[in-house]
């Protein structure tokens, strides 16, 4: 049942990730596009001051391809992983540490999963567009966003433990209170604590980058809300098939 | 038979963690490797030499929100 839910997941996530692919195009490749020609002026400004040639370094990938089948890719791999790992969690999950039925269950997990992995790292350290970035602190930026990601997460999971723990004493209303509050404070004190990191030259366009983080977000709900209701309808079906088998026997 | 379809399982049973072990292993470990490609090769750590991964996923890269360059 297990590789049966993990297949199913990986498949949902494709979809997710093609459907997240056609958003980006849209909504996120006009941004980077732009981000790139500010780079590009920023460059050649500065070559002219110092009075060299402006370096143009020979393109690896054009445009084209990056823009059309390496974020295809990227994406749907992305995507694909997620739904496997989503797959996972949700065959650990099911019947044990909740009574849920599969769709409502894999709903609610593909929120938590929004919530923890997208919504709150980026509250802290947002996407950023081509030419935000100083390439010496890469490796102290990666390591910041992992970090987060991972807080996040615990957090996450130790707010829904804490929860439960409730529930018995203050029933389920004021139990989601209390855990949903605790997230909060933790997340709020991890994130006030954590480094800022704002590589962001003063001259770039402000609306740009917004709109550029306003994209990334909107690719991770379009991705988290097709992962959730897809895997939950695919897994529903399964689970039933196995259901009504080892009843008809 | 409408009906049957649409009613709640009755208990919803957990998979034994016999069962689902190994499989989160392979799995986990496939999709961590397909993030490690996706999200960091050519950036912060590098297996490969140059940049041809880095360069091909790096529309994504940015817009998935990883630190690229």
């Amino acid at each position: 049942m297990v590789g049966k839910l993990l297949l199913r997941g990986m498949i949902a996530g494709v979809v997710a990730g093609v459907l997240t692919f056609g958003f980006a195009k849209v909504a996120g490749e006009p941004q980077v596009d732009q981000a790139i020609a500010f780079e590009a002026q920023m460059e050649h400004a500065h070559a002219h001051d110092h009075g060299d040639a402006a370096a143009d370094e020979p393109e690896l990938v054009s445009r084209e391809t990056q823009a059309g089948a390496g974020l295809f890719t990227g994406v749907v791999t992305y995507s694909a992983a997620f739904g496997g790992l989503f797959a996972l969690v949700f065959a650990f999950v099911y019947g044990r540490s909740s009574k849920l039925q599969a769709r409502p269950l894999a709903a609610l997990l593909a929120l938590g999963a929004f919530v923890a992995l997208a919504v709150v790292p980026s509250l802290k350290y947002p996407a950023n567009p081509p030419s935000v970035g100083n390439p010496d602190t890469i490796g102290f930026r990666t390591a910041m966003f992992f970090i987060m990601i991972a807080i996040s997460l615990v957090t996450m999971v130790l707010s829904l433990k804490v929860r439960k723990a409730l529930v018995a004493q203050w029933g389920q209303w004021n139990a989601s209170i209390a855990a949903g509050l605790l997230f909060m404070v933790i997340i709020g004190v991890v994130q006030a604590l954590l480094p800022t990191i704002n590589e962001v030259p003063a001259a770039f366009p402000a609306v740009l980058l917004w709109k550029f983080r306003v994209a990334a977000l909107g690719m991770q709900a379009i991705l988290w809300t097709t992962l959730g209701l897809l895997f939950g309808y695919l897994a529903d079906h399964k689970l039933r098939e196995q259901h009504s088998l080892a009843v008809a026997h | 038979m409408t009906d049957a379809v649409l009613s709640p399982i009755a208990e919803p049973t957990p998979i034994a963690l016999g069962e689902w072990l190994p499989w989160a292993v392979f799995g986990g470990l496939l999709a961590l490797l397909a993030l490690y490609f996706v999200g960091s090769e050519q950036g912060a750590t590098s297996l490969i030499k140059g940049m041809y991964v880095h360069e091909f996923v790096h529309d994504g890269r940015h817009l998935l929100g990883f630190p690229c360059h």
